[in-house]
């Protein structure tokens, strides 16, 4: 018997919440845990608001994550946070990408994109991070290498970076982006400092 | 070995070690993943199908043919499928014929959330009910062996978090299995009402062997902790009943769920002091064990919709909640579900919109359905596969009976054509129907996730084959050649001038509307280094860009326009929209 834990990870469709979730649960089973994830596919994905579980520990039953269950919310996007931020349990860990994808109603002006939602959240949540993960991501030269970097994150907020993803992650990678995705991992256990 | 799999990936690993030999299916959520992942191994003949339909025989027809067979899809394409699933419950089979039937609950990407377990007794076909990844190889390996032993077509059933969920499976070897040798047995594979009669007792005799396996077999598996309480559940919700009971409840978990096992139901109903049963959907069990005399307690206290969570059971027998911890007073704006940036489908429904309320359109499954949100508000009507056509005649007989004058548009896409569309035309021209058909070419299986299709001429196998030609089977139907047009919808001036004409026409009229998914590989390295940007001297910011087009890739920030160059593919569906000409294009077409 070990402590279950429950991590969401949450999202707009299209930023890769899918492969930081495949990485985290393979390095998983190989640490020794039961491990369980359910996400969501089909209905044009892209652009909606999208979430990943996974559970473990021993032992797991469904991976559902409900309300108030989650150890850790790792947000990709600022008002994903904000959305899922119910399901964060009292004391969790909420890390937020300072990134801001607005959706079509707001762009439209029938709805308002509350820009200062991570402040907010800092005010009310008592462990969270803030990270520029994206920008950083920018840097390294590709948008998309926002997942890994906020994989690195999520590890060492989970105490597991001791454990080698940097294989996991070349695996799962397209190999000639794997230095600059190797990169982007260990700029996320760094941000987490 | 061990794996991580999706519940689907470990269907097709279930179906592979089980030496199926022949696999087809109609792409479906959740189904989709397990077609796709048979695909890999080699030694299966894995195709994608037009409908689910013609997936089950094909599948019919491998069986016979003396071959391990197997049809995959979800609860919709079950419906299609039906037609050919029953008889074949009735015929048997040569080689083991599996059905994987995946149900929705929660309508993730479902309109309708049918319980398809219902099927089964309908059927009077075995169903087998896994829960987890494990269970999924396990229980598809197993329903081949048991197809063969009892000589009936077997339903593996799952739902969405079963198929979508991911955990631990034990890879075995797989197992080759000739095929049978055939014989003509007329008795056997036809269904002659002479022949038939006699069959039917046979099916009932079968089911009566097939209820002493489901009171043997340890698919149906009692776990003892506690005579207080026991729960009989089955799939994911067993999971749950685990999660919110732990040892504080014996279980009857149900593996093998038609026909149930009735003794070992009584049996434990017998030991303990209550009995709960908790099922997603329709009661199914729960009135089984009624009919058994089994006092038991299950919907009276949990919902008949929508999916289950450990939170839903714990609320519906009184038990302390896990509740959200944190709350603020600022709401996350929605994001609907929209066209993506580049998207074809948003250059036909953007002049299609300009017709309001002179036209009534009859929608169809697929991603174009996305277009029922604003700033487009085209559809009216959204039925099944292939509902578009035949409800647009339906619509407008109704209309001319009414004497109005509405014009009726039919939209569909080339996937949803081929499964169930070209019927429907056939039914237009042979009435008469003056309705205007759209046909919506993507190149693609869209929504499911870019499945090959009749149109690309490539199979799931990857082999190069005929094309079909969309115009040619319109035509054959007998569509008159000049009441056909072919558009481009990047193309709005053309696209517009081909809306009035499909507007104005007296006859039945078919537009085809050609431009690949923005998303496809390909289509993005052809389009590499195109993007359009705005020219910030001449945008007066009057945003119809944004408002006519909502294409997430236009940014309004501190009263400026501008385009992510990263999500757009210069389709400049914007910059002909764009009263003042501010927008430019960059790139060309390789």
């Amino acid at each position: 018997m070990s402590e279950l834990k429950a991590i969401a990870i949450v999202g707009v469709g299209g930023q890769g919440t899918v492969l930081t979730s495949d990485i985290l649960i393979e390095g998983l089973v190989d640490l020794g845990y039961q491990v369980k994830k359910t996400e969501q596919h089909g209905l044009s994905q892209r652009g909606g608001s999208v979430n990943c579980f996974v559970k473990y520990g021993d032992p797991v039953y469904a991976p559902l994550v409900v309300e108030g269950e989650a150890d850790v919310v790792l947000a990709f996007e600022k008002i994903e946070a904000l959305r899922w931020l119910k399901l964060l349990k009292k004391g969790g860990t909420l890390i937020a990408n300072d990134h801001e994808i607005l959706p079509i109603p707001v762009k439209m002006g029938k709805a308002e994109y509350p820009s200062d939602a991570l402040e907010k959240l800092a005010e009310t949540v008592e462990h969270m991070y803030i990270l520029k993960a994206t920008e950083e991501a920018r840097k390294l030269g590709a948008a998309k290498v926002t997942s890994i970097i906020l994989l690195g994150a999520l590890v060492r907020a989970l105490g597991l970076e001791d454990y080698d993803w940097k294989s996991i992650i070349r695996r799962k990678v397209p190999e000639k982006l794997a230095e600059m995705n190797l990169k982007a991992y260990e700029i996320g256990r760094n941000l987490m400092a | 070995m061990k794996k991580v799999m999706l519940g689907n990936e470990a269907i097709a690993r279930g179906a592979y070690e089980a030496g199926c030999l022949i696999a087809a299916a109609y792409p479906g959520t959740p189904s989709t993943e397990i077609l796709q992942n048979l695909s890999k191994y080699p030694e299966v003949q894995s195709e994608w199908s037009v409908n689910e339909k013609v997936a089950a025989e094909v599948a019919i027809g491998a069986s016979m043919a003396g071959a391990r067979a197997m049809a995959a899809m979800k609860h919709f394409g079950m419906n299609v499928a039906s037609d050919a699933v029953f008889p074949s419950v009735y015929e048997g089979v040569t080689g083991a014929l599996v059905y994987i039937c995946a149900d929705d609950p929660g309508m993730n990407s479902s309109g309708t959330e049918p319980d398809s377990r219902n099927f089964a007794p309908h059927m009077k076909m075995p169903m087998l009910e896994p829960a987890d990844s494990q269970e999924c190889k396990d229980y598809t390996a197993l329903a081949f062996e048991l197809s063969e032993q009892f000589d009936t077509p077997v339903m593996v059933r799952t739902t969405t978090r079963v198929n979508h969920g991911s955990s631990v499976v034990e890879l075995g070897e797989r197992k080759e299995v000739p095929v049978r040798r055939y014989e003509r047995n007329i008795m056997k594979n036809t269904n002659i009402p002479a022949m038939a009669r006699n069959k039917h007792k046979t099916v009932e005799e079968r089911i009566l062997k097939l209820r002493e396996f489901s009171n043997q077999t340890e698919l149906n598996r009692e776990e003892f902790h506690t005579d207080e309480l026991g729960v009989i559940c089955n799939g994911i919700s067993y999971q749950y009943a685990k999660e919110v009971f732990g040892d504080r409840a014996s279980y009857l978990k149900i593996g093998f769920s038609y026909p149930l096992p009735d003794q070992k139901l009584k049996d434990f109903a017998a030991k303990v002091k209550k009995v709960y049963v908790i099922e997603e959907l329709d009661p199914y069990m729960e009135e089984h064990c009624k009919a058994l005399g089994i006092a038991c307690t299950g919907k009276e206290r949990l919902p008949l919709w929508l999916e289950y969570s450990a939170n839903i059971i714990r609320k519906g027998f009184g038990l302390p909640t896990i509740d959200a911890a944190y709350h603020m007073d600022i709401d996350a704006p929605v994001r609907p579900a929209s066209f993506c940036a580049g998207c074809p489908h948003r250059g036909i429904y953007h002049e299609v919109s300009k017709y309001g309320s002179k036209i009534v359109a009859t929608g169809d499954i697929g991603c174009y359905a996305l277009n029922i949100h604003p700033p487009f508000s085209v559809t009216h009507t959204m039925i099944d596969m292939g509902g578009s056509i035949t409800a647009g005649i339906g619509f407008e007989k109704a209309e001319r009976v009414a004497k109005r004058d509405f014009k009726v548009f039919s939209f569909i896409g080339d996937s949803t054509f081929f499964h169930s569309g070209i019927t429907g035309l056939v039914n237009a021209v042979y009435n008469g129907a003056k309705t205007s058909i759209f046909i919506l070419d993507n190149s693609t299986t869209g929504m499911t996730g870019h499945q090959d299709n009749p149109v690309t001429g490539v199979t799931l196998m990857k082999e190069v084959t005929t094309a079909v030609s969309i115009r040619k089977v319109v035509e054959g139907c007998g569509v008159k050649p000049e009441n056909i047009r072919v558009v481009d919808p990047y193309d709005l001036e053309a696209t517009r001038k081909a809306v009035k004409e499909a507007y104005e026409s007296e006859e039945l009229f078919v537009t085809i509307v050609q431009q690949p998914c923005a998303l496809l590989k390909p289509v993005i390295a052809a389009r590499k280094g195109q993007y359009c940007r705005v020219n910030a001297d001449k945008c007066r910011d009057c945003r119809a860009c944004i408002n006519k087009t909502a294409c997430p890739a236009l940014m309004a920030a501190d009263g400026k326009v501008s385009i992510s160059a990263e999500d757009c593919n210069g389709c400049t569906i914007c910059q002909q929209i764009c009263p003042f000409d501010a927008i430019e294009k960059v790139g060309e077409t390789k």
